[in-house]
């Protein structure tokens, strides 16, 4: 570029390589040390379905699972996930492991505006892949971090009871 | 149901089933479009260098640094704007002499609240804008703050809008009967002053806006995620000079509005003019911290009020007067002064007394601007009534159910204009009253209490009745001079496969309107709902209409949906007939067949309708010409609003050490008229009644003495969560309006309504043997303790 000014290029233009398996593909991708781990996966990745409410891990909009377990995106800056493998609700759902509960979700209405839908499902996934026979109490602790500001919360506390249920009438966990 | 049986009440009908979404599954899977989701191509981000102070006088900006960023477009302050964007001022003409100073995009010399936008930066990218903001200097010279209701009352005080008399927005005064004399002749007095803090809606997504103006077509397209799309067609067009045609607003997926979405905010309005400068779309997302400083804010309210009855505990009179502050502003277009004026015209509502004075004074102070947000008024019209008919139980010795079966109007007395003036045509509070008591097992639950008390438990149990406003005529805003519909339009298409699709104003927000609308083509079509689908939130697409607010969308676009689908049914019995060689009036359309109307013999299928007058006009007899598409407008006559009614309960239970409050459970009963999706009116009444538990236990904007907002953040702004509230019990009475064939009246605010003052009469229940009252709203612990002496 003809007279461009490298004076006027500052650490925010620095990028750092960062790889990943996400959604079971691997995925390399150049971002700035200062990104956090969900403007990555919405602005880079465009997997849209993980979303910002809070950014400070108050809300729960942003959960995604890595390793396995449930993490907030908007805590993490996205060059520490370097190397871990991360499922957003999009490819949670396309292998088919939240199926019942996004079924059960649907069936009460279980959401309205659907913002915090996905964490909510990450999460719930989350607590039936650790408890099987949660109470009530125990799905409401569970997603005492996750925000909704429309629903009141019985319905997505129903929803999860039923397919816990479901799950051990079935035979354990899907 | 309690509905008489109408032709909505056929067999199979889709009016009245509790049907899922269809709309829901693609946000269950995380395909949702939000606003926030959106990138077009060359799009640009803005952000906004806000001010530290709650008042002051801008005295020069220096945005030279900011500017020469490598990334930056853009950096604009008021004056740039101001050069494209006619100002505007938030009165509206029925509020006779209510004053507020004109708005621009962006302040020209002074900053009227901590948080106020100042000057835009346009940028590559957010993080670039947002850096270049970080280079821009502003000198501020302070001015002195109002920041609360006493001292922008004072004489002499300080002014917040230079060359106006004094820092009041709008006076109003409503006195009916004789007032003065029902208090002096009445046995009983009770008297309180409330306080109901500031809150705001926390909507998870936030105000998100793409403004993408083409400067070779001239033409404006704004996605933004509000309720009211064609409101701010109207409003783009008239304040940036742009034809109305060339406007279109796009409201695509939304993360939650209750309101809030649906005034004008200064961003917003700049970032349109800053794609118009610009020539390319320039996207602009409020981050939390910007939302708490930013939206509109609600209630704010301090009510003095009291209540005469005589020997027997029959009201006699209310005597009120709410104080109220809005910020610096009146807000755009709606207002900030609707609020105040459905407290004091919803305060004792549902009873049957004749004499009522109120007085509303409307504030400014240099704060956020307040607004409408779900259940505009209700809850503090509800708390300030029903505390003080508790009150009046406690000192005329009477139980809450039995001083409200006593004064609460009779079903059969209808209709009925309160002392306020408000007309109703049919409401159910003695039914619902009944229903109460039965379905909160009362008597149960007092032994209990009583049980409790004995071993140092102290529960509480409050209800409290309420009158909802819904379905609302031009006398809302059309009348006022606003550009704010209150008819609808819908486009109903029978498609060439036979399918049918609903184009119609009324917007979704996830309450679930595409839902009911389809429900009602479908059962007035005669056709499965899977082959219904619904089209909203696009200017250029759906016909201009109010949209959904104030619970209009079932009420007046459900109605909306009938009468198109019934004109749509009727050209295609036409056709048929002329194939079948009938009458029109032996056809009916069943599971999406022509049949015989008497017999129900199957005779064509209605593709086969399509088919032919779509392909194979050329069969038809001369001179048909086949109409399958067929558009309808409606607006509300009759009744200026459809009320509705109800009541909740609740019970919790206070740990007096400190000061704690759990919710146990609540209940409400409530009439909304004819029920077209019962789960989702549910679902409506939870998340309204959960909204106003938020209000009552938890949230509140807290200011410092200067204005600032101390705990403007999810971490330190508390929002009713999961494991603190309680399961909802509901029952339903149906009173339809018999103002519009469907019948249906509004929910949505319903919830919110009544919440409130079911917590604040059921923690004074709980403190009753401690001789302890608590009149202010949220509740919080220290609120308890300091009541208890205990802190």
């Amino acid at each position: 570029m003809i007279g461009f000014d490298e004076s006027l290029l500052d650490d925010a233009d620095e990028t750092v390589r960062v790889r990943f398996t996400i959604n079971g593909r691997k995925v390399a991708c150049e971002v700035a040390p200062r990104e956090t781990l969900v403007d990555c996966l919405r602005n880079v990745l465009e997997l849209t379905g993980t979303h910002a409410g809070c950014e400070m891990g108050a809300c729960g909009a942003c959960l995604v699972q890595l390793d396995g377990r449930a993490v907030h995106a908007c805590l993490m800056f996205t060059v520490q996930a370097d190397g871990a493998r991360i499922d957003t609700i999009e490819g949670l759902t396309e292998s088919g492991v939240i199926a019942d509960l996004q079924a059960e979700f649907h069936r009460r209405n279980a959401l309205q505006c659907g913002f915090c839908t996905p964490g909510m499902l990450v999460n719930a996934h989350e607590l039936l892949s650790q408890v099987t026979r949660p109470s009530r109490e125990d799905i409401r602790d569970a997603l005492s971090g996750n925000y909704c500001r429309c629903t009141g919360y019985e319905a997505i506390v129903d929803a999860i009871d039923a397919v816990a249920k479901a799950r051990i009438e079935s035979g354990g966990p899907t | 149901m309690s509905a008489p049986l109408t032709s909505l009440d056929r067999p199979n009908s889709y009016i009245g089933r509790s049907v899922p979404r269809p709309n829901a599954k693609r946000l269950l899977a995380g395909r949702g479009r939000y606003v926030s989701d959106l990138r077009l191509p060359r799009m640009l981000y803005a952000a906004f260098v806000r001010s530290p102070h709650s008042h002051a006088k801008i005295i020069s900006i220096d945005a030279g640094r900011a500017s020469a960023l490598e990334g930056v477009h853009l950096v604009a302050t008021g004056a740039d704007l101001a050069k494209i964007c006619t100002p505007w001022t938030g009165t509206l003409d029925h509020f006779k002499g209510m004053t507020s100073a004109p708005q621009l995009p962006l302040p020209l010399d002074r900053v009227v609240w901590a948080g106020q936008a100042v000057v835009a930066v346009v940028a590559e990218s957010r993080a670039i804008a947002e850096d270049a903001l970080e280079l821009i200097e502003i000198d501020y010279e302070d001015l002195p703050i109002v920041a609360d209701i006493d001292s922008a009352r004072e004489a002499g005080g300080p002014l917040i809008n230079p060359g106006s008399a004094n820092n009041v927005c709008f006076r109003s005064q409503l006195d009916n009967g004789s007032v003065d004399d029902a208090f002096a002749h009445a046995a009983h007095v009770v008297e309180e002053e409330f306080c109901f803090g500031r809150h705001t809606a926390v909507t998870l997504e936030p105000r998100a806006i793409i403004a993408d103006y083409d400067p070779a077509a001239g033409a404006l397209t704004v996605h933004h995620a509000t309720q009211t799309p064609y409101q701010f067609q109207d409003l783009y067009s008239r304040h940036y000079g742009l034809p109305e045609a060339r406007v279109r607003v796009i409201a695509t997926d939304i993360g939650g509005s209750f309101g809030m979405k649906l005034h004008v905010y200064h961003e917003d309005m700049a970032v349109v003019g800053l794609s118009i400068l610009l020539g390319r779309p320039v996207k602009y997302v409020a981050d939390r911290i910007e939302s708490f400083v930013s939206d509109i804010q609600a209630r704010d309210h301090r009510v003095r009020a009291r209540m005469a009855l005589d020997g027997k505990g029959e009201i006699q009179a209310m005597d009120v007067l709410d104080l109220t502050g809005i910020g610096a502003f009146s807000s755009y277009p709606r207002t900030s002064v609707v609020e105040g004026n459905q407290v004091i015209r919803l305060i004792g509502a549902p009873y049957r007394f004749k004499n009522y004075r109120a007085t509303l004074e409307v504030i400014f102070q240099n704060k956020v601007q307040t607004s409408q947000y779900r259940a505009v008024g209700h809850p503090i019209a509800c708390a300030v009534t029903e505390r003080l008919v508790d009150m009046a139980a406690v000192k005329v010795g009477l139980d809450p159910f039995a001083i409200r079966a006593q004064n609460l109007i009779a079903d059969d007395a209808y209709p009925q204009t309160s002392p306020t003036g408000y007309r109703f045509e049919a409401l159910s509070h003695q039914a619902c009253l009944k229903r109460l008591h039965e379905m909160m097992d009362y008597d149960a639950l007092r032994s209990e209490q009583a049980e409790l008390r004995k071993g140092g438990v102290y529960r509480g149990i409050g209800i409290a009745a309420f009158v909802e406003i819904t379905n609302p005529s031009p006398a809302f805003y059309g009348v006022g001079g606003a550009r704010i519909s209150s008819q609808d339009g819908a486009i109903v298409s029978l498609t060439p496969s036979g399918e049918v699709r609903c184009l119609i104003s009324v917007t979704e927000q996830g309450q679930g309107t595409e839902a009911i609308i389809s429900q009602i083509v479908a059962d007035q079509l005669g056709v499965a709902q899977e082959h219904v689908k619904v089209i909203t939130g696009d200017t250029e697409v759906t016909p201009h209409g109010g949209a959904t607010w104030a619970c209009r969308g079932a009420g007046i676009g459900g109605e909306t949906a009938l009468q198109a689908t019934r004109a749509l049914r009727r050209n295609i019995l036409e056709i048929a007939a002329l194939i079948l060689q009938e009458q029109p009036s032996a056809l009916d359309i069943i599971d999406g067949e022509v049949v015989d109307a008497g017999t129900r013999n199957q005779r064509m299928p209605v593709s086969e309708i399509a088919r032919i007058a779509y392909f194979r006009s050329d069969t038809l007899p001369p001179g048909t010409q086949a109409q399958l598409t067929v558009s309808q407008h409606f607006a509300p006559q009759g009744y200026p609003f459809a009320f509705t009614n109800g009541i909740q309960g609740c019970s919790l239970e206070v740990d007096v050490e400190t000061g704690f409050i759990k919710m146990l459970k609540h209940f409400i009963v409530e009439d909304c008229g004819r029920v077209i999706n019962p789960m989702l009116v549910d679902e409506q009444l939870r998340g309204g009644i959960v909204q106003g538990l938020g209000a009552a236990l938890f949230e509140e904007c807290r200011y410092s003495e200067t204005g600032q907002l101390v705990n403007g953040s999810l971490a330190d702004y508390l929002v009713p969560m999961p494991m603190e509230m309680p399961d909802i019990v509901i029952a339903h009475i149906e009173t339809p309006t018999a103002d519009t064939e469907l019948g249906a009246k509004g929910c949505g605010e319903a919830g919110t309504a009544a919440a409130s003052a079911c917590v604040l009469n059921a923690v004074n229940d709980a403190l009753t043997p401690f001789d302890a009252t608590i009149n202010s709203i949220p509740i919080t612990p220290s609120k308890v303790l300091k009541a208890l002496k205990r802190f």
